[in-house]
């Protein structure tokens, strides 16, 4: 698949970098597996975005970024896994962007250490309005856990520019 | 297991990181945490840490940078390394600049604690 500017966006293998790096993490953090459905391209009439939501800049040999977005419950189960009591929405955003960055960061077992990931930036609530860069498909990884849906969103392409693709900081709360 | 108490420093822009990695170390450790290099440098200079745990990616001083910055301070200190950056060259430039040990993200309590233990041996 190409995009606009006939860069290539991501291909089938680095979306399955991806899924296997999401059922790692739930199998290794909970030991209980997480299920994931078949991706899909998001449409901008699809609401995927949930109470908590982490965005992870990606710069270097792929360009764009990786959302995490969760419910507040299911990140609060998630929580006690960590052997954490307190359920403040504090440590709801930490451990939202905490997901974000480990499924990212394992990710550069495979796409090497260009592929370059930022610090999380977190949003609260559901932020439908959030923008996602124009230039790459929208991948949706649906992923069910413990009865809980969280998406794994990617938007993502190839090629080395100076500047991400995408401002983090026009994000910030 | 780490009998020995020992002065130990947290370094994690994560605060539930920081937070159960201080839990599953517990003991009668004295520990501090901080939340970026930054941080990191101004706890180690006034609370001399004997062992540090250190995320890579964080804002204002990344880890790599903090651990040769830590080691130019006090090269006996013990570092260990934990992030989730899986390619492996990340974790030889951790030990090139000095980690004793790398930890990989997400990391069991098994694995922690016999990272930490590893870090006594020699």
């Amino acid at each position: 698949m190409m995009t606009k500017k006939n860069e290539p966006a991501m291909s089938e293998d680095d979306l399955k970098i991806f899924v296997k790096g999401t059922e790692h993490f739930f199998k290794a953090v909970t030991k209980v597996s997480a299920e994931v459905s078949m991706p899909f391209i998001k449409e901008s009439s699809d609401h995927v975005m949930n109470d908590f939501s982490a965005v992870i800049g990606i710069s270097g040999k792929h360009r764009g970024c990786v959302y995490y977005t969760a419910p507040r419950e299911m990140i609060g189960e998630l929580m006690g896994h960590f052997g954490e009591t307190d359920r403040s929405d504090d440590l709801l955003s930490d451990c939202v962007g905490e997901i974000a960055n480990t499924i990212s960061g394992n990710a550069r077992q495979h796409l090497g250490p260009g592929f370059m990931i930022s610090v999380p930036v977190v949003i609260r609530g559901k932020a439908e309005d959030v923008r996602f860069p124009k230039d790459a498909p929208a991948f949706v990884i649906p992923i069910t856990w413990n009865g809980y849906r969280s998406s794994l969103i990617l938007c993502l392409k190839s090629g080395e520019k100076e500047k991400p693709m995408f401002d983090l900081g026009s994000l910030e709360e | 297991m780490v009998t020995k108490a020992v002065k130990l420093l947290i370094v994690d822009d994560s605060n539930i990181i920081r937070r159960h990695i201080q839990r599953e170390i517990g003991g009668d450790h004295e520990i501090r945490t901080a939340c970026d290099g930054v941080e990191a440098l101004k706890v180690f200079d006034e609370f001399a840490p004997e062992i540090v745990t250190m995320d890579i990616t964080m804002p204002n001083m990344d880890g790599l940078s903090c651990v040769e910055a830590i080691l130019q301070r006090n090269a006996e200190t013990r570092i260990l390394v934990i992030s989730a950056l899986a390619d492996r060259g990340t974790a030889v430039e951790a030990v090139k600049r000095g980690a004793q040990g790398f930890l990989l993200k997400p990391f069991t309590s098994e694995t922690l604690t016999t990272e930490i233990s590893e870090l006594f041996k020699d």
